[in-house]
């Protein structure tokens, strides 16, 4: 394995100069872009980079972290599920520790229920073949990044009959969610960093509405620091003349097209769902798929009864102003107070990648250069 | 809203964080009512369980320093001595570069090393399972055996008990271990000064890569091995270096380096600031974390130290650790500074700023 090339992203020189051009485009004109992706959010706070950029770009994080955004009743469905007798029920090791109206995955498997963590949906194949005795449930989350294995993963189980396997299917789709944030009235961004391994799937036509019809410019980019720069680069130079369109940061990944063969497979198992919950954005039509009747069989939703219940978000919660960049994490009334890490009241709070938690838990830093900002650039509506 | 109104929020947050920062530093949160994985994993929960459960009912002066072993006087010999125990559930039991049983004999030797000792004694306990293979006991014991002899120490007492067959995964050992102190170190968690240089051993992460690769599931071929090792050598040739320099001495196993460098800064009220592109990790590890979505600082290691030494003495304390052989790749790695008390931070190699927590949770269950 040749590890190399991750160093000509990170070379703290460039990332200097390229945030000097970015100062300079922008003439220190307060802008806030929104990466809508979980993965660069975790870039971003992972590399300090807020500490590279110029102090007038804001950058918002947006709806892209999969774990943050599925509604807590999903979850306590999910713990019926894998309570159920006979059932191993298998998931991506970050939806774990994420709590549902009454405690975790985690929790569950204390309590003895037979959870396990897997790397793949073709890990949990693999553990229903091995336990024909057993029924292995696949807790399907994720974008499009995700959706295309576990359509590989229903098609290979179809085929080769494997009947004690199902899929608990909460994929969720990317361009709702920005149409949602986009329509909303209270929409304060100049700008997209639009998500580098959706984008991989889905091509780069899907965000055309972005800059036709609400005239924000959308930069698809990759995940090591520099990338990200770069696409902010990119952006500010489409403000800086005007232009709104959807450029490529990440071509050495994201083909304009996508990939039409995961497409071809998500169609083939997958079809959308008329609405789907979204925490901290209710509900939003078209934004999720399930499985389709083809694959009945295989569909956990129609194979176990679970609770199907909602659970509210707190009035008090304010999670989707901060996801839509309307407020700072700090301004929403029960931040620092009824609402901490230890005690999560929000999505944003919940995961240690949320925009409130990382506030929270690396306040002195953010907090000092808001203070500075504040010094140099009052803000617009002051 | 003004900028002055907003400047005041700022600064009633800014206040309301560092309250509760204070609260939380002082009193562990154990809201849990049974024992998860988490608890288990060196990180966060682990803390909140010991602050929680152990620590209140236990409590005397000894156990509340908190350090990897408890150090105190014979009754009228003057002689100083070092007491520790362990106990190791590592799945697989055998891995690349290791085994359960060497780890066993080695994660011992370097808590009683890490107290500035000389390690003597040790003591093996054995929960064997029903139906597990002779052969691969003997293995196991063989590797103690041998792990014992190259580090001049001798399992002088022992216990074995079999459990039915599903209640324990094949083996799991406790080792305790004694060891002489000869020089009335002043080592320990509580004694960070601002200043003093952090150094650290050689690459970080690789037990913890070589374990969690070692496991089936996961299809990536490389040559990481476990850097299990004994460490007393090591510590005694830097202590013998730079003498009272060395303020603290710490094995960065369960958690990494992050857990263990915000365990002194929250012991000593200091902040320690690293520098990301000064500490050593093998590129195949580096490749596995980013593919697998992990932070080699909260990876576990099992032959690494990190040594806290005042600034004057930092030079010739690396020198010994590089002529060495176990620290030949030994750096500084950073510094410790008064503010902000109990924080610890990373220049990033990108030329940003991040805090770097405890683990929390645990990504790789059972690694020792």
């Amino acid at each position: 394995m040749n590890m190399k090339y991750v160093d000509e992203y990170r070379d703290p020189e460039m990332a200097r100069r390229i945030s000097n051009e970015i100062a300079k485009l922008s003439a220190s004109r307060p802008l806030k872009l929104m990466e809508v992706c979980g993965g660069h959010t975790h870039t971003i706070y992972k590399h300090g980079i807020e500490d590279v950029l110029p102090q007038n770009i804001d950058l918002i994080h947006g709806p892209g972290c999969p774990v943050c955004v599925l509604p807590m009743g999903r979850i306590d469905d999910a713990i019926a599920i894998a309570r159920m007798e006979d059932v191993i029920f298998t998931t991506f090791g970050d939806m774990m520790r994420v709590p549902g109206s009454k405690g975790s995955l985690l929790d569950a498997k204390a309590d003895g229920a037979d959870v396990r963590f897997v790397y793949s949906p073709l890990d949990a194949l693999k553990l229903a073949r091995q336990h024909p005795d057993r029924k292995v449930v696949f807790f399907a989350i994720g974008f499009e990044t995700t959706a295309p294995s576990t359509a590989v993963t229903l098609m290979r189980a179809k085929a080769e009959g494997i009947k004690n396997f199902s899929v608990f299917c909460n994929h969720v789709n990317i361009i709702p969610a920005m149409k949602a944030i986009l329509d909303s009235p209270d929409l304060r961004l100049d700008g997209f960093i639009g998500a580098g391994h959706v984008s991989m799937v889905i091509g780069m036509r899907p965000y055309n509405f972005v800059a036709r019809d609400h005239r924000k410019p959308v930069v698809i980019a990759g995940f090591e620091p520099l990338d990200i720069i770069q696409a902010i680069y990119m952006i500010v130079k489409q403000i800086a003349e005007g232009r709104s369109e959807v450029e490529n940061q990440y071509s050495r990944v994201v083909r304009p097209e996508g990939n039409v063969k995961a497409l071809q497979a998500m169609a083939q198992t997958m079809e959308l769902r008329p609405f789907f919950e979204w925490r901290g954005l209710g509900f939003i039509t078209h934004s999720a798929l399930k499985v389709r009747p083809e694959f009945a069989d295989w569909d956990a939703e129609l194979l176990y009864e679970v609770p199907g219940l909602r659970v509210a978000d707190p009035k008090a919660c304010q999670c989707g102003e901060v996801l839509k960049g309307v407020i700072k994490p700090w301004e929403c009334k029960v931040f620092g107070t009824a609402c901490t890490p230890e005690t999560p009241i929000g999505t944003c709070m919940v995961s240690p990648e949320g925009a409130c938690a990382a506030y929270f838990n690396y306040g002195r830093f953010s907090m000092a250069s808001e203070r500075s900002r504040l010094n140099i650039l009052p803000t617009a509506g002051s | 809203m003004s900028t002055t109104d907003n400047s005041e929020r700022i600064d009633d947050v800014l206040k309301k964080i560092e309250r509760t920062r204070q609260a939380r530093r002082h009193k562990f949160y154990l809201r849990d009512e049974k024992i998860t994985l988490s608890h288990g994993s060196g990180g966060k929960s682990t803390h909140n369980l010991i602050e929680g459960v152990f620590a209140p009912a236990f409590s005397n002066p000894f156990l509340d320093a908190m350090d990897d072993a408890a150090t105190f006087g014979i009754h009228g010999s003057g002689q100083r001595v070092a007491f520790t125990t362990d106990t190791y559930v590592v799945s697989p039991l055998f891995f690349p570069g290791g085994d359960i049983g060497k780890l066993a004999v080695h994660g011992t030797i370097n808590d009683l090393a890490m107290a500035g000792a000389v390690p003597l004694y040790l003591s093996a306990g054995f929960i064997l399972e029903e139906g597990f293979p002779i052969s691969d006991l003997r293995r196991i014991v063989d590797s103690m055996a041998l792990a014992a002899r190259e580090a001049g120490v001798a399992i002088v007492t022992g216990d074995t008990k079999v459990v039915q067959r599903g209640k324990a995964d094949g083996i799991f050992i406790n080792t305790a271990g004694v060891g002489i102190i000869h020089a009335n170190w002043l080592l320990g968690q509580s004694r960070l000064q601002p200043g003093d240089k952090v150094l650290l051993s050689g690459s970080v992460g690789d037990h913890g890569i070589a374990i969690m690769l070692a496991r089936e599931a996961l299809e990536i071929e490389t040559d990481i091995q476990s850097d299990t090792a004994a460490l007393h050598t090591l510590t005694a040739a830097l202590l013998e270096a730079a003498g009272d320099g060395v303020h603290c001495l710490k094995d960065p196993t369960r958690g990494g380096v992050a857990t263990s460098l915000n365990e002194m800064a929250l012991g000593s009220e200091v902040a320690i600031g690293l520098d990301e592109h000064a500490i050593p990790v093998h590129g195949e590890v580096r490749g596995a974390c980013e593919i697998l979505g992990l932070d080699p600082l909260t990876i576990a290691n099992e032959g690494k130290l990190l040594a806290i030494v005042a600034p004057d003495k930092a030079e010739v304390a690396l020198k010994a650790m590089r002529n060495h052989p176990l620290g030949r790749d030994a750096a500084i790695i950073g510094s410790v500074q008064a503010n902000p008390p109990g924080m610890v931070f990373l220049r990033t190699d990108i030329g940003g700023m991040r805090v770097l927590d405890m683990l929390v949770g645990d990504p790789l269950p059972r690694i020792c």
